[in-house]
């Protein structure tokens, strides 16, 4: 059981797809290079594995590196629950603010679709979850969790992301 | 399953969409704070926090002895996408600019 303080984000989505669909779309570079902010995921799955977010045409457009995000995988329970360490490297105030926690929830429900839950633990990361609430969208820095997994509903339900 | 039904029926009172503004100004509170925002009872503010969890909009968790109420925007971004979107954004936020230039000047 994750711990959640008052500087914890949760999200939640229902998708019309089976949660091993939604694991892959999480974890396959294949699949989140179409939705969201577009980067290909690169993961070790296992405890201890690696974890890159590759930047995408966009993001580097936007002067990141070209590894965007980074982290350790430290729970893997396929297609249920994905536990990861999460540290944003694309400008160096966000990289300083070093490693929040990343847990995704997957379950089936009673009609075959899933619910997936996003809780991300941004303790000590205020500029981090600035970003991923979505409250710098109008810059152009994306719309954080809830654009991305909206984006990610919209993909596995119509085969169309909304992107950018 | 979370549908528009249920989100519309959320957002339309003054109270729940106090409540949402409260979340968001600042995430993951107790009942007892929250209801001490309010005007009303306990079990008041219970069953309006019962209608937004219900739509999807507020999700709860424990933490040690107490549950936690989180703010879910998603369900109002999926509503945004599907009905501010696709027909009226360009117009919707020219009129919002001009109202908030209007009202600067009032």
């Amino acid at each position: 059981m994750s711990t959640v303080t008052a500087t914890t984000q949760i999200y939640r989505v229902y998708i019309k797809a089976k949660p091993e669909v939604v694991w892959d779309a999480i974890t396959k570079p294949e699949w989140t290079e179409k939705y969201g902010y577009g980067g290909q995921a690169d993961y070790e799955l296992r405890p201890g594995g690696h974890y890159r977010g590759v930047a995408s045409d966009e993001m580097r457009a936007m002067g990141s590196p070209e590894v965007a995000v980074d982290g350790e995988v430290i729970e893997v329970d396929p297609p249920r629950r994905l536990v990861q360490t999460w540290r944003m490297t694309m400008d160096a105030e966000l990289a300083a603010e070093g490693f929040t926690r990343v847990t995704y929830e997957i379950e089936g429900t009673k009609s075959g679709s899933t619910r997936l839950t996003v809780i991300h633990d941004l303790e000590g990361a205020p500029k981090l979850a600035a970003l991923v609430s979505g409250e710098l969208e109008d810059t152009g820095a994306g719309g954080g969790w809830s654009w991305v997994l909206s984006d990610l509903k919209s993909l596995l339900e119509t085969g169309q992301a909304i992107g950018w | 399953m979370i549908d528009d039904d249920r989100v519309f029926k959320a957002l339309a009172d003054q109270t729940r969409r106090f409540l949402l503004d409260l979340l968001f100004a600042r995430d993951g509170r107790t009942l007892t704070e929250l209801e001490s925002e309010l005007d009303m009872t306990r079990f008041g503010a219970m069953k309006h926090l019962r209608v937004l969890e219900e739509a999807g909009l507020v999700i709860t968790r424990r933490s040690g002895r107490e549950k936690l109420h989180f703010l879910n925007p998603i369900p109002i971004r999926l509503i945004h996408d599907r009905w501010i979107d696709k027909y009226t954004e360009r117009q919707v936020s020219a009129l919002v600019d001009l109202k908030t230039e209007l009202e600067e000047q009032a």
